[in-house]
């Protein structure tokens, strides 16, 4: 395994993570803020997916793909906020879990309704396809150099709204005290609707940057969910840093364990064994890490709520 | 054609038995929701096209959605044998449903006519009299690439495909006919979407070529990223990632690439003519090789229900083990073991106007059967 390998891994490593944090920080700001498990988060990432490619398919144009998957993500977690959303904060997480599977069903079917069940076509545009060297002669596509520097941007962006801003004091005030904000005067419906819609259109971003390099199809925005949880269990519910740090340590286990697990079962077994035993192994490893983090940390790595 | 199930019922109150004296009643269980379902929504309207078209009132048809998942195909398939008191169940795309549910309805006296997955362990040991399998073994197509590989003159292939049954027997098919050594062999998680790691592996493995079964949207994420990659090696694989539902979603990284199949929408004979017009007609847009084997599945279900009553069960075994319906493959013979013995042929992905589709450049394997027909005891 050389040199070279092994810094383009980290680098996929690092790029999975990021755009898992997309859909993890939306996650975790709805839950911290809201006390909400909102299953149907996957949905919106699919629904960011389907409106860049369907604004890519008429205009030609990559960007206003998504600029419509953030305002078509963000549009569908408001409505869904004001007509479903709304009446469960009060309810337990059991009533909220039905609700929202719920609407990951009608999500799916709506759009296999309007959009037909084969796959779309979203691809990367031209000016970012293809390789480029980086230095060490590590041959690298530019698309997914470009999603880490985009994910890293979102993520400083992110970091300057909740710490600069007053919609950032109000969205932390809310995370502590939520009957103490609204007695202070915040209209915290309206906070909840933002804070809703801003998950959203993260998630709606993430579908469409990643749909140009897979495949935008029904029922996309489901295994990212499960790894989405799994990264806010890791870095602790509710901390936006906890979010960023949990998806690069998710991202980096699941990449570099899919790769060195089944040359470490090499060294036991045959090479045909050894792939079928270490990569199943490798899909565990992801779990393992999130049990290893859960005891050493019950409330995962910045969790403020034990 | 009401009259055809008058005279019938007539017949039946008289007492009289003979070949289509009863209706027969199919369950088609298969994937209509979810990732899996442009594979499903296909063999379904393939196989519903040839009922269609025979205007037989004595086939009722009832159409379930298993979800791409193993236990709800299996409640559905007790709920079709023991409330339905279906005579014939078909319609499994995915292997490890198929695994779930031929072993129990076929021990129970039921036929099976399998329009698509062809696991290993029901062709060889676990082979069954009333299972058929209209499509192909697992292996077949692999086979196929493997040999074409040889043809290609390949020495150093990395091959990769999803860790599940089907998955194994790909990689088991290829390397049975594959003579050059192997760069790397992987086994990637089933559902996967992101290739980096593996194209990474793959770009450091020093290959000469990749073969690939990833069958529906995997396929779809590795190839365009494939493309991005700037990995430059030939690709060889089976139809599954090259089948028309999915190749306008992969667009211009297909262009060129061989693929292997038993069937393909130019192959000569007037039946697949009339095929491929006719879906285009009812359904507006072109059929995949899914529905060519679900039109042939129904097909050789409407031949084997004019020469035998269902309830017959020796019978109506025997007219669907001659296989005399007009294929949309051309020539149709079963092997022993219920498996079909068929040519596999070479494809190009190609761009005819906006559409991408597929065109016939060989014949990879002649009048082949699979491997484990004599492992078969029944």
């Amino acid at each position: 395994m050389s040199l070279i390998l092994l810094i383009e891994q980290v680098l996929n490593g690092l790029q999975f993570g990021i755009m898992l944090f997309l859909m993890a920080a939306g996650l975790t700001l709805i839950f911290g803020v809201m006390g909400l498990i909102n299953l149907a988060h996957g949905s919106l990432y699919m629904i960011g997916a389907f409106c860049a490619a369907a604004v890519a398919g008429l205009t030609g144009s990559f960007v206003l793909a998504l600029i419509a998957a953030l305002a078509g993500a963000a549009i569908a977690g408001a409505l869904v906020e004001l007509v479903v959303i709304r009446r469960l904060y009060d309810k337990d997480h059991l009533d909220q879990v039905l609700a929202t599977f719920a609407l990951i069903l009608i999500f799916s079917e709506g759009t296999r309704w309007i959009f037909g069940s084969f796959p779309l076509f979203l691809d990367v545009p031209d000016y970012l396809s293809g390789p480029i060297t980086l230095p060490g002669g590590i041959e690298y596509p530019l698309y997914r150099l470009t999603l880490i520097i985009v994910g890293l941007l979102v993520a400083l962006g992110l970091y300057l709204l909740i710490s600069k801003t007053r919609l950032g004091v109000q969205i932390r005030a809310g995370e502590n005290d939520r009957e103490m904000i609204a007695a202070l005067g915040i209209d915290i419906a309206k906070l909840y609707t933002i804070v809703f819609a801003l998950g959203a259109a993260l998630a709606g971003l993430a579908g469409a940057l990643v749909g140009a390099i897979q495949s935008v199809q029904v029922g996309m925005g489901e295994p990212v969910l499960i790894l989405a949880f799994v990264v806010i269990v890791i870095g602790g519910i509710g901390s936006i840093k906890g979010a960023l740090i949990g998806a690069i340590l998710v991202g980096l286990t699941d990449t570099l364990g899919g790769i060195f697990l089944p040359e470490v079962m090499k060294l036991f077994f045959d090479p045909s064994t050894a792939t079928s035993i270490g990569s199943s192994v490798a899909s565990m490893a992801i779990y393992i890490l999130m049990a290893a983090i859960l005891i050493l940390r019950p409330s995962g790595l910045f969790g403020a709520r034990a | 054609m009401k009259l055809v199930t008058m005279a019938a019922a007539a017949a039946l109150a008289l007492g009289v038995t003979g070949a289509q004296a009863e209706p027969v009643k199919v369950g088609l269980i298969t994937t209509l929701s979810g990732g899996g379902a442009g594979l499903g929504i296909d063999v379904r309207d393939g196989f519903m096209l040839a009922v269609k078209q025979t205007g037989n009132d004595d086939l009722e048809v009832v159409i379930e959605d298993d979800q791409r998942k193993p236990d709800i195909a299996v409640q559905l398939a007790d709920k079709m044998v023991q409330s339905e008191k279906v005579d014939v169940l078909t319609g499994i795309i995915w292997s490890n449903l198929a695994m779930a549910v031929v072993p129990s309805v076929t021990a129970q006296g039921k036929f099976y006519l399998s329009p698509n997955a062809g696991p290993s362990a029901l062709a060889g040991k676990g082979c069954h009299p009333n299972y058929f399998n209209v499509a192909w073994q697992n292996d077949n197509l692999h086979e196929a690439a493997g040999a074409y590989a040889n043809f290609e003159g390949f020495k150093k292939s990395f091959i990769l495909a999803p860790n599940y049954p089907a998955g194994k027997d790909a990689l088991t098919g290829y390397k049975r006919f594959y003579e050059g050594d192997l760069a790397g062999e992987i086994y990637t998680k089933l559902g996967q979407t992101d290739y980096a790691a593996e194209l990474a592996q793959i770009r450091a493995s020093e290959a000469d070529s990749v073969f690939f079964f990833l069958p529906g949207g995997m396929g779809i994420s590795f190839l365009k990223q494939y493309k991005d990659s700037g990995v430059d090696l030939p690709v060889v694989g089976p139809a599954f990632s090259f089948d028309q539902g999915i190749l306008q979603a992969v667009g211009d990284a297909a262009l060129g690439v061989k693929n292997t199949s038993q069937w393909n929408k130019d192959l000569d004979n007037p039946t697949n003519k009339a095929f491929v017009e006719s879906f285009q007609a009812e359904y507006g847009r072109l059929p995949s090789l899914y529905a060519s084997q679900g039109f042939d599945t129904a097909n050789l279900l409407l031949s084997a229900m004019a020469k035998a009553d269902v309830k017959d069960a020796d019978a109506f075994r025997e007219a669907l083990q001659a296989g005399e319906f007009a294929s949309t493959r051309g020539n149709f013979k079963f092997g022993p073991n219920h498996h079909p013995i068929q040519d596999i042929y070479v494809r190009e992905v190609v761009k005819e106007g906006d559409v991408y589709t597929n065109k016939i450049i060989g014949t990879a394997l002649t009048s082949h059967a699979d491997a484990y027909w004599s492992d078969c005891n029944m």
